[in-house]
């Protein structure tokens, strides 16, 4: 049963059930409602990406569905178990990986992976297979006995997910799992995941803001100030942009611009000193656009849509990158003053 | 079948023996700590800098100053303030390492790692009393190593005084680690934990008797001495250890602590000190069960 399954699909039962069913959920703290009434649904064995920009509710409802916020109205339910009725369910059935790392580095990988299989009543006769296999998945068996405090940004993140996914969970939570990792190191542990759900039919439900990696999905929500504004498939948001884009760089692009308004009847936006446009069929557009214009053309591009094409569409907004947080400053102020702990 | 073989989703998978699970979890927290600080080796030993400046310096300075002064036992020198603050300096050892160890969860928490915890299909209370088991074992190693200077300050060991001392050590860290449980538990930032340092850690250390008899002192200082886990602490192990060392019974029992006029026995002492301990626990794992 190791087949390749691209789709998700549920061998088990021959029905599909979902994984994780989420009916307007609200989170308000005090004045500010940081998830505005969010309703979604993922399958089993799916990958579920949630997009959006920082703020934009992402976290708050991730750390809602595994149990350590409680909402504010709604109904949340994760691997069947209401998140409210049976949080010890819910935690037994769910893995996680956090934004911010949650290992201890003065202990070594096996003994992170250890303090792991204890939290989680995993018995004495399984412990050592499961670490030395989820040791394996993330090719860290020849570190396992270093202090994680010697790994690097790329090594720990493989670390968690191996121990998100220790227990066997059903549903395993990513929140920004590749966050601050050079490409390589993303593409690896994306290689890692698709291997898992190959394997596993889990369900893995993940946060992100880069727009590429959006694309490993099997569907995605975008979500912007706390609530959902696109929900579907990679091709399907796509689609939602219509036609080709259109970049080009022109002497004088308010000229341009005006004359483009004029010509083709078309809204070219201007931004970074480049005009951008949407149109039906870019490859028989473009030499028009060159005959046609009066002002010289220094750059063109033409590009299908991609995520980001589509977030900007949907938000008017580019996702920025993130920020290093006030956590980093922090723990270099700890290790200035308290460096005897840590 | 066990689910080692393939692993798919069967309807055993997930399911996790949460009480079990519990019993573990306590285990392995008392575990990570206590490996933690095996690894901060050097820490046992620089720990001794500490007791030693008191014992050597301060405590020389002030029984060469208070000589003529009168002493503790009717004037005679039958008994000196070396000898007389050693149990003291064992208890700020103990004091010391159970608040800071406790305070781990501080750490803990700014560093993520609380967060594992805290979302393990375990019930809460395990966080709180592994932490508190955890933070009792490096408190008690932490004072009992103290007893290694006792030859120099004229305190004399017995293997029974020895194993008098022990679970009186352990009652001491046991209730100071589960303050220090209780009110990590509630501090969100670092800066919190300073603030813990100085005006709890600091008075307790100060009014727990480690330094000063609690006989005769002015009525309002009197009640916080009173108020003060560690003071229940402190008296029976300076009662042992005071003993154990010759010194006369009329010396020592004079040392003790009264409660409304009454002089309470070891016994007395030590249950207030457990009581002391178990509230505070209870407090801490109420910490923990709160969910935002």
């Amino acid at each position: 049963m190791r087949a390749t399954r691209w789709k998700p699909s549920s061998h088990q039962s021959g029905m599909k059930t979902s994984s994780i069913e989420v009916h307007n959920l609200v989170k308000r703290y005090g004045e500010i409602e940081a998830v505005r009434g969010i309703d979604l649904e993922v399958q089993q064995g799916e990958i579920f990406g949630f997009l959006g920009p920082n703020g934009a509710g992402k976290s708050t409802t991730i750390s809602i569905l595994a149990t350590l916020l409680k909402p504010t109205s709604g109904s949340a339910s994760v691997a069947g178990l209401n998140v409210e009725e049976d949080p010890g369910g819910v935690r037994a059935r769910i893995g996680l990986v956090f934004q911010d790392p949650s290992l201890d580095d003065q202990l070594t990988a096996r003994e992170n992976l250890e303090f792991h299989a204890y939290l989680y009543g995993l018995s004495s006769s399984i412990r050592r297979e499961r670490i030395d296999e989820a040791l394996a998945m993330v090719e860290l068996t020849d570190r396992a006995s270093s202090p994680v405090k010697t790994y690097s940004g790329g090594m720990k993140r493989r670390l968690e997910i191996a121990r998100g996914v220790l227990h066997y969970p059903q549903v395993l939570f990513l929140d920004e799992p590749t966050l601050g990792l050079d490409p390589q190191t993303r593409a690896r542990i994306w290689e890692y995941l698709h291997g898992l759900r190959r394997r596993e039919a889990i369900t893995i439900f993940m946060t992100t803001h880069y727009m590429d990696e959006a694309e490993f999905c099997d569907r995605i929500a975008i979500i912007d100030h706390g609530s959902i504004v696109a929900l579907g498939t990679p091709d399907q948001l796509k689609a939602q942009v219509g036609g080709d884009i259109v970049t080009v760089t022109t002497d004088n692009n308010a000229v341009a611009a005006e004359e483009i308004r004029q010509m083709f009847e078309l809204e070219p936006h201007v931004a970074d000193g480049a005009l951008r446009m949407e149109v039906e069929d870019g490859a028989s557009f473009l030499p028009l656009l060159l005959r046609k214009l009066s002002i010289p053309v220094s750059t063109v591009s033409l590009s299908r849509p991609s995520l980001d094409t589509v977030f900007i569409k949907l938000t008017g907004r580019t996702i920025r990158e993130e920020e290093a947080g006030n956590l980093d400053h922090l723990r270099s102020m700890a290790s200035r003053w308290g460096g005897r702990r840590r | 079948m066990s689910e080692t073989a393939l692993p798919q989703v069967s309807a055993g998978r997930g399911a996790v023996n949460v009480r079990g699970a519990s019993l573990r979890a306590v285990y392995i927290i008392w575990y990570r700590d206590v490996l933690r600080y095996w690894r901060d080796r050097w820490r046992v030993g620089a720990s001794l800098a500490q007791p030693l400046l008191y014992l050597v310096i301060f405590g020389t300075g002030l029984s060469s100053s208070l000589r003529g002064a009168g002493t503790f036992g009717n004037g005679g020198s039958s008994l000196s303030y070396q000898q007389f603050m050693f149990p003291g300096i064992m208890s700020m050892a103990v004091l010391f390492t159970a608040i800071f160890g406790a305070m781990s969860i501080v750490w803990d928490r700014e560093f993520g790692f609380l967060k594992e915890v805290l979302v393990a299909p375990i019930n809460r209370s395990a966080v709180a009393i592994g932490k508190t088991l955890g933070s009792t074992t490096q408190a008690m190693i932490q004072g009992l190593i103290i007893l290694v200077l006792a030859p120099f300050v004229g305190v004399k060991l017995t293997p029974l005084l020895v194993l008098e001392v022990i679970p009186l050590t352990f009652a001491l860290a046991f209730s100071l680690s589960a303050l220090g449980v209780a009110v990590g538990s509630g501090i969100r930032s670092i800066q919190g934990f300073q603030m813990v340092m100085n005006f709890l850690m600091m008075p307790m250390f100060f009014l727990s008797g480690a330094l000063f008899p609690l006989s005769r002192l002015p009525g309002w200082m009197t009640v916080l001495t009173r108020l003060d886990p560690a003071a229940y602490g402190v008296d029976p192990l300076r009662r042992v250890v005071l003993s154990g060392s010759g010194v006369p019974d009329f010396i020592v029992n004079g040392l003790a602590i009264t409660l409304f006029g009454i002089r309470l026995n070891i016994a007395v002492e030590e249950l207030i000190l457990l009581g002391f301990g178990f509230i505070l626990l209870a407090a801490a794992i109420r910490n923990f069960q709160v969910r935002d």
